[in-house]
């Protein structure tokens, strides 16, 4: 029934369309309103006659007696888009609307990317808002958005664009200091957060030492931190690898507090290296106790 | 009459099929009907005592095999098949006997030295398990004395564990389309490396989670000819290990069967990842890595598990290179015994022997599975 419907109101759209340029309207309907407006369309004459409202995304009927004035209700015609009207009675007559969005922003959709990043990245954060009015319009008219990241350190960096098409984006540095950033977008009175988790970058200056303990080598990494001395987060797997006449023995450690700890056996004249991805620590030859 | 002639034949066949089959049955057919083998064979040969012990144990009646072997007073039948099946859950738990071999080393009126070799199935493919066996003359009737392999107990204790992990929560199905969510892990391929091998072709390859997260990785390949047309897709399947922790690096390997490396123009490689509620434990020493020369190369070593949590299977990943650090080859193999704290346990991988001669180092990875995690 519903596609029976449309149907008809879709022939009636192309009718009117073909109709638009072979006679003039007399119907006194506002050629643009905005989205959500109430008004009134205002007829003359005599007899049954039904008014169609058809657009894009919405279609509105009205079936009235000629005369009388035909009123929309706040909130009926909420769509944006091109509209076609077309009244039909004891004769036809069509026009055209135009349906603006609201001009203040409602809503907001704010994609921030990555959710995580790497410190010290430049333009390596992206920040792109779309702008909607009350009923979810796209507003097309340039609209500033104030974009403004806050890393962890109290460090801001603020930029505001103005939307082209409905949206504004706009990329931003990561801070040097690990941590989560605040990403905010703002348009009128409405605000979108994100958060942005900076984190640490490769290790850097990866360093361990060795000691006895009993049978086994106790091998112990310096508080491992990236190149700007962020701590590298707990769990990041650090290898470290012993070479005795052949043999070699491998363990993979996550680190824990910030530390990577493990045991291996003691050898005397084994060599042991550490590594992390592909950063390469120090080497140490064990002598037996030291 | 030849329709009479046809149901009489086929009567008579299957009279003559059923008296064979009741005669001499096949060993598949009295497993399947639960009939123990061992009261068909007199042990009155080394050959048939170790047979009769090895079937029992094949149809997992520890039992009926504890009840043969002539030094039962030195260990209980509890250890008897804690030996035979491990003390925790381990591939060993759940596997299944396709064969064996019985290679006689010494023999004499008195007594019998016979390797065995149990040929074991499981889940994620074959193991052996080699024991040499005594067997002795007692009075005529031969007796098996079963050489067992007592897993060492881990003394009570309490080991601390700063139990590391990562849960995720993702965004929900009711969040606007603009609202944030977790961002797969960046991972990278790093080495890639294609092989010709036998009738068909390898990628060998290494991957970094390069992220500050867990990620759950497969890598997939796409073989494209000349034309750009593609010539079979795959992915790294068991040959790799999923779960990666932060900087953390695996090897992987695809196979391509049935194709040429010189029909092959291009390789589109696709590596993907999801982020994965992981956990940093247990951590896996592996221990006295070394390579077995020819004519049954391998890489052997132990596993020490530095965790306090017993971990159920164990999968061995090496990655062999040459002498200028490119990928010769990437092997794997499961450990079928579960790993105790602090206990080392032996393992193999086999390594092709054509390219034995020209591996130089290997590194080693291991992927575990607990059962309270599984």
């Amino acid at each position: 029934m519903k596609r029976r419907l449309l149907l008809l109101l879709s022939m009636l759209w192309l009718t009117g369309e073909s109709l638009t340029f072979a006679q003039s309207s007399s119907l006194q309907i506002p050629k643009k309103i905005e989205a959500g407006t109430a008004f009134s369309v205002p007829t003359s004459g005599s007899g049954k006659a039904t008014l169609y409202i058809i657009g894009p995304t919405q279609v509105l009927r009205r079936d009235f007696q000629l005369g009388e004035t035909v009123s929309f209700e706040s909130g009926d015609l909420h769509n944006a888009g091109h509209y076609m009207v077309v009244l039909t009675g004891p004769s036809t007559e069509t026009t055209q609307m135009d349906v603006v969005p609201k001009p203040d922003p409602y809503t907001m959709s704010f994609l921030a990317k990555p959710s995580r990043i790497p410190v010290n990245l430049s333009q390596g954060i992206s920040g792109v808002a779309y702008v909607f009015d009350t009923f979810q319009n796209l507003i097309l008219k340039p609209t500033p958005v104030a974009f403004k990241m806050s890393d962890a350190a109290g460090g801001t960096e603020s930029r505001t664009e103005p939307t082209h098409d409905g949206v504004a984006w706009v990329k931003m540095n990561s801070a040097p200091k690990a941590g989560p950033a605040q990403f905010n977008a703002t348009a009128g009175s409405i605000t979108e957060k994100r958060v942005v988790q900076q984190v640490p970058a490769d290790p850097c200056n990866l360093r361990m030492t060795a000691r006895p303990a009993g049978q086994d080598i106790e091998l112990q990494t310096d508080p491992v931190r990236d190149c700007t001395g962020n701590p590298v987060p707990d769990g990041t797997i650090v290898s470290f690898t012993e070479n005795y006449q052949g043999k070699i023995s491998t363990v993979d450690v996550p680190l824990k507090r910030g530390v990577a700890k493990t045991d291996l056996p003691a050898h005397a004249g084994a060599s042991i290296s550490v590594a992390t991805g592909v950063v390469l620590g120090n080497e140490i030859r064990w002598g037996g106790g030291r | 009459m030849s329709a009479r002639l046809l149901v009489i034949t086929i009567a008579a066949v299957t009279v003559v099929l059923i008296a064979i089959g009741c005669i001499w049955p096949v060993s598949a057919a009295l497993a399947m009907i639960g009939y123990s083998p061992r009261y068909m064979r007199q042990a009155n040969s080394p050959e048939a005592a170790v047979q009769n012990v090895v079937d029992d144990i094949g149809h997992h009646n520890f039992h009926a095999a504890y009840l043969l072997l002539g030094n039962k007073n030195e260990f209980s039948e509890q250890d008897f098949a804690r030996d035979l099946q491990g003390s925790y859950y381990s591939l060993r738990s759940y596997a299944t006997l396709n064969g064996f071999d019985i290679r006689p080393m010494h023999k004499s009126a008195e007594d019998a030295t016979i390797r065995t070799i149990f040929h074991w199935a499981t889940v994620v493919g074959p193991y052996d398990d080699s024991r040499v066996l005594n067997v002795t003359n007692n009075g005529g009737k031969w007796e098996v004395s079963w050489p067992l392999n007592k897993e060492p107990k881990v003394p009570p204790q309490v080991i601390p564990v700063n139990y590391l992990r990562w849960d995720v929560i993702y965004r929900g199905a009711q969040d606007d389309w603009g609202a944030q969510d977790v961002e797969s892990p960046r991972v990278r391929i790093v080495d890639m490396h294609p092989i010709e091998r036998g009738s068909g072709v390898a990628l060998l390859g290494e991957i970094l989670n390069e992220d500050v997260v867990p990620a759950y990785v497969t890598v997939k390949a796409t073989l494209l000819d000349a034309k750009g047309g593609s010539m079979g897709t795959e992915d790294s399947f068991d040959k790799i290990s999923h779960i990666l922790l932060p900087k953390q690096v695996s090897p992987f390997r695809i196979d391509f069967r049935d194709v040429r490396m010189s029909q092959i123009d291009s390789v589109r490689i696709q590596p993907s990842s999801t982020l994965v509620s992981a956990s940093a434990d247990p951590v896996i020493a592996i221990q006295d890595q070394s390579l077995t020369p020819l004519p049954q190369p391998s890489l052997k070593g132990d596993l020490v598990n530095q965790s306090g949590q017993v971990v159920n299977v164990t999968h061995v990943l090496a990655t062999l290179y040459d002498n200028k650090g490119q990928l010769v080859w990437v092997s794997d193999g499961y450990v079928n015994r579960a790993l105790l704290p602090q206990t080392p346990v032996p393992f193999s991988v086999s390594v092709p022997p054509d390219l034995s001669a020209k591996v130089s180092t290997f590194r080693v990875v291991t992927t575990t599975y607990s059962t309270s995690r599984l």
